[in-house]
Parts: C-alpha cells; sequence; structure tokens
C-alpha cells in the first residue's frame, strides 16, 4: 500500500495524491505524492535523505542540486510526480563514510568546504559537470560549477578538487 | 503553494483539451512556475505536466533551417551539434544565462513563456498591474535598477528577463503555437509585446495555447555574430543589458546587421529601420555610434536604471565590433575584448 507523504508545507491531504515510482540511490519505491511537494521536500521530510540541502528554495543558490537520471538539476524547482519513473541520485547515493566517492574525497583533500552547507550540491553539481564532459579547463570547470553558491567562499578549493577528479579520469 | 489539480497527458491534443480551461497552467521544466507559485503570485486550479508530450526532439526542416521542440532543455539546445554549428550564437545566449542545473530542466518553451523578474511583481504584498491588473506599478518611482528603458508604459515598465529570446529576435525565428482553434505559426517579433495598458499580457498566445516548436531558418550567420550579455555579476545573474549581433560582412563592408536588446523592453528590442544605418557601411566606432543613438531613440530612465542607457549604448558599440572582426564573446572567459 502506498503511503501518503507529507509536504514540508501542508499537512497530509488524503484526496489528489498520484502514485509515483522512483528510483533513489538505487531503491526502487512507489508513493502516494501531493503533486505540489518538491523532490527536494520528498527527499528530506519524505524519504528522510537530510543530504540534499535546502538553501532558498528558489533555485538560486545550488545547494539542493541532485542528479536525476544522470543529469543535475535544482531539486527546490522540481515536482516530484513529475518524475514518475526516474533515477536520483543524491549525496548519499554517491559515497558513504568508509566508502567515498572520488569527488568527496577530493574535496576532503583540497579542503574544498568550511560549513559544509553547500557541499553535498557541489558534489552532486561537480558529478552532473563530469556526466556533461563540457569542462576541462580552469575557466570552463568555474563557469560550468557557477550554479553552485558557497557563502564560506570555499570557491578555488572547489574547483581545485573538481579538476583533481576530472584529471584521474581523462 | 496552493492545491491543484494534475494531470499528466500523453498527447498534444489532450494538452489543449485540458488547457482550454479556467486557471490551467502548463508544467514544463518548472524553473519558473514553481518558483512563481511558492510565491503565491500564480495559483492555478489545474496544472497540466506537458513534459510527456513528444515536443522534445530537434528535428530538420525543409529548406535547411531547424525545429527546436518545446520540450527540448535549454542544456540540450546549446550543446546540440547542429545547433553549434549553424546557430553559434543561439548556443551562446542560451549558454549565458541561468545555471548549468537551470538550463538542464528549463525547456525551450517555458524559456520563451517566463514571465519578468520585476521585484514588486514577485512581491504579492505590493502592488503590480502584472500581477494584478489596476493594483498599480510599484516599480515606477520604486526600485527600478532592472527595469525598463524602451517601450514601457505608465502601467508597467517591466522587461523580459530572457537571454534566448534575444538570439532568437535576430535569428528571425517562428514561434509554433497549436491551441483550441488549430495550430498557427507567429513571428518572434509579435510573439513578445509591449505592456501597453494591458500589462497582465506578456505575450499574443491566447488562452489556452501551447508553444509545440521554435523554427530557425536557413541562415549562414556562423562567422560574424556575439552575444554580449551585461550584468552585475559574471555568471548565475539576469541580464542587466544584453545585446545579440549577427552580420554578414562582404569585402569589408556590412551587406547585413541584425541586433537586438535584452533587458531593457518588456520584449527583446530590435529595430529594422535603425539597420538600414548599417548596410553598406565599413564597420567604425562612427558607424556604430550611429547606429547605437537610432536603435536607443527614444530611451527614458526611470531613476535608479538610467545608467542602462549609456550601458547600452557602450555595449552595442561593443558587440558590433565583436560580430565585425568575427571574435564572439566567449561565455567561458567573460573578459570583454
Ligand atoms: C535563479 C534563476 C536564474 C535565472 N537566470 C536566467 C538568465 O540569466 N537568463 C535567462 O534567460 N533565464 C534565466 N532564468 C529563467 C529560466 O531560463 C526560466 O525559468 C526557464 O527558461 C523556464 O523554462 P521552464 O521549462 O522551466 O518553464 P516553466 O517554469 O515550466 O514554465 C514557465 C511558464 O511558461 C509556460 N509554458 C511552459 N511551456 C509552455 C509551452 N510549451 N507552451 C505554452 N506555455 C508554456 C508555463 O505555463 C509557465 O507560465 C533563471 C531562473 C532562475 C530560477
Ligand atoms: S513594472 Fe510591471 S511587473 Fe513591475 S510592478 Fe510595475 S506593473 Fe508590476
Ligand atoms: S535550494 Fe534549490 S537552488 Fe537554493
Ligand atoms: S562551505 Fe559553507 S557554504 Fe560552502
Amino acid at each position: 500500500m502506498p503511503t501518503a507523504v507529507n509536504s514540508a508545507t501542508y499537512a497530509a491531504v488524503p484526496i489528489g495524491t498520484v502514485p509515483t515510482t522512483l528510483t533513489i540511490n538505487g531503491e526502487t519505491r512507489t508513493r502516494a505524492i501531493e503533486p505540489w511537494t518538491t523532490l527536494l521536500d520528498l527527499l528530506r521530510e519524505g524519504e528522510d535523505l537530510i543530504g540534499t540541502k535546502k538553501g532558498c528554495d528558489h533555485g538560486q543558490c545550488g545547494a539542493c542540486t541532485v542528479l536525476v537520471d544522470g543529469r543535475r538539476i535544482n531539486s527546490c524547482l522540481k515536482l516530484a510526480v513529475t518524475l514518475d519513473g526516474a533515477e536520483i541520485t543524491t549525496i548519499e547515493g554517491l559515497g558513504q563514510p568508509g566508502d567515498l566517492h572520488p569527488l568527496q574525497s577530493a574535496f576532503c583533500d583540497h579542503d574544498a568546504f568550511q560549513c559544509g552547507y553547500c557541499t553535498p550540491g557541489q558534489i552532486c553539481s561537480a558529478q552532473g559537470l563530469i556526466n556533461e564532459g563540457k569542462a576541462k579547463t580552469r575557466e570552463e570547470v568555474r563557469e560550468l560549477m557557477s550554479g553552485n553558491l558557497c557563502r564560506c567562499g570555499a570557491y578555488s578549493n572547489i574547483i581545485d578538487a573538481v579538476l583533481d577528479v576530472i584529471g584521474e579520469q581523462a | 503553494m496552493n492545491r491543484f489539480d494534475y494531470a499528466r497527458p500523453a498527447s498534444v491534443a489532450e494538452a489543449v483539451q485540458a488547457g482550454a480551461g479556467e486557471q490551467v497552467r502548463y508544467l514544463a521544466g518548472g524553473t519558473n512556475l514553481i518558483d512563481l507559485m511558492k510565491e503565491n503570485v500564480d495559483r492555478p486550479m489545474t496544472v497540466i505536466d506537458i513534459n510527456r508530450l513528444p515536443l522534445d526532439a530537434i528535428e530538420e526542416l525543409d529548406g535547411g533551417g531547424l525545429r527546436l521542440g518545446a520540450l527540448v532543455p535549454n542544456s540540450n539546445t546549446a550543446w546540440d551539434a547542429r545547433v553549434e554549428q549553424r546557430y553559434p550564437l543561439l548556443s551562446s545566449a542560451i549558454l549565458a544565462g541561468a545555471s548549468p542545473q537551470l538550463r538542464n530542466a528549463a525547456t525551450n518553451g517555458g524559456n520563451l513563456n517566463q514571465r519578468t523578474r520585476c521585484y514588486y511583481f514577485y512581491d504579492v504584498a505590493t502592488p503590480c498591474n502584472k500581477r494584478e491588473p489596476g493594483s498599480g506599478c510599484g516599480a515606477i518611482g520604486g526600485v527600478n535598477r532592472i527595469h525598463a528603458i524602451l517601450g514601457a508604459s505608465d502601467q508597467c515598465i517591466a522587461t523580459h528577463p530572457s537571454d534566448m529570446c534575444v538570439a532568437l529576435a535576430v535569428l528571425d525565428a517562428t514561434v509554433q503555437v497549436t491551441g483550441p482553434d488549430g495550430d498557427r505559426a507567429i513571428p518572434i517579433a509579435d510573439y513578445h509585446r509591449l505592456p501597453g495598458d494591458e500589462p497582465w499580457r506578456d505575450n499574443t498566445l491566447k488562452p489556452g495555447e501551447l508553444v509545440t516548436g521554435i523554427d530557425l531558418p536557413a541562415e549562414d550567420f556562423t562567422q560574424n555574430y556575439t552575444y554580449l550579455k551585461l550584468r552585475d555579476r559574471l555568471s548565475y545573474a539576469f541580464a542587466l543589458v544584453s545585446i545579440a549581433v549577427v552580420m554578414r560582412v562582404e569585402d569589408g563592408t556590412i551587406a547585413e546587421a541584425r541586433v537586438a536588446l535584452g533587458g531593457v523592453a518588456h520584449k527583446p528590442w530590435r529595430s529594422t529601420e535603425a539597420e538600414k544605418l548599417l548596410k553598406g557601411q565599413q564597420p567604425s566606432p562612427q558607424a556604430f555610434g550611429a547606429f547605437a543613438d537610432a536603435l536607443l531613440a527614444g530611451a527614458v530612465g526611470q531613476g535608479e536604471n538610467d545608467f542602462k542607457i549609456l550601458l547600452a549604448r557602450k555595449g552595442i558599440i561593443r558587440a558590433l565590433k565583436q560580430a565585425a572582426e568575427a571574435t564572439p564573446q566567449s561565455q567561458t572567459d567573460k573578459r570583454v575584448a
């Protein structure tokens, strides 16, 4: 039986939910989702995947970046019901303590964060950038990482970390 | 966000049927609509998710042009090999906009139909004739740094925020539309409109009409072009002024030049009359300056945005030089050469 999912902004309403199947970090689940639930709220409130962060909730910061079918998007501006059948990867799905993703290791090695609030979005965005295959040079990585703000200003180390991983893969 | 009925039609015919009702919105990438719904600026009763419609391809047109499906993401459009090779201006303009994540979600149809970024339009506690007809305009006499210098009315001074549409304006694109009364094709110049005394109407789409695609005619503007975007920070910011140019240069003389401005009006700003001034000219600061004055004729500042008039004049001259010299603005290395 699908269970109703609370959106962050409204209590559960039994009517008007839409059965939606999502594969999140490799695990397929079907839920009855209220259509006004964003992917971000579903992940954090419904699925208890709180690695993905809410910064602005308006597409202006990139903290909520996740991968949908391998493409990076802002989960705060995406209604979950529109993604029926999609594969979602969040920071939890990229790597775990003890089994870090190369980007997570590189962020540690390069000291690419201070508070860490923007980091899950930065790393998912960097994976999306690698999947796109358009950024090779430092200038290109800078420009194509510009959708992720870092209020701590760790930018230069973030670019170093991403370049490190791109270099390894090239 | 208000609650709404959700529909996910599988065919264009079903979508248009569902779209005919009151307070209905088509939902594409959602990067603008969901934002506006969160702010209660838009409160549709029904949301029609059009993402399953078969409008997600870029196709060859008879005669050598391209049709860009309404649901093709902006990033796929910009990075499509045919678009990159044949319409590099369009790739450049799209890549100058928003962020990589937003361009992945944003669609061509949604980009055309995105609403203004006017602060008062977004703030439901303030008057705005576009959001609430007859309530007044908060921006006139208010905070209006990002507002229009051309074609504004005494009811609304908002600008259209798209970069893509500025490129489409000089490429003479055509918007393909279907709706309750059948199909029609709208030249890009007639698609967006000036606010006049109906500022709530951004464009000439009729209620229930759906954009199905954007047609690009076959033309060779692959050398002499540029998209120059001037803004408060180098990336992830809307244009204060942007300039799209395509040009044909023959034996050192301008055979044809087309110029459109973004960020200055309720629609991409172009004057085919003014463009005649460039025809037959040798590229020179004097010729470019005379053209800029003609294109900006009638420009008025609203106070905080007075600077845009001089910024636009200098930007036009710079962009024409870039196009004439076949040195288009890089969207990676943002130094303006
Ligand atoms: C932080 C931020 C920064 C941005 N910066 C830029 C920038 O620098 N330059 C720029 O150009 N843009 C920028 N954008 C805007 C972005 O490009 C648009 O939000 C996007 O193009 C809209 O496309 P969408 O598919 O997400 O549309 P949606 O949000 O799904 O829809 C937008 C509107 O279009 C209507 N619509 C959608 N598809 C159709 C169709 N096929 N037929 C009829 N109506 C339709 C919807 O009903 C809705 O009213 C920015 C956005 C954000 C959030
Ligand atoms: S400029 Fe237009 S959109 Fe902005 S407050 Fe005035 S009427 Fe509204
Ligand atoms: S929380 Fe989504 S972009 Fe800021
Ligand atoms: S590390 Fe603090 S916001 Fe980026």
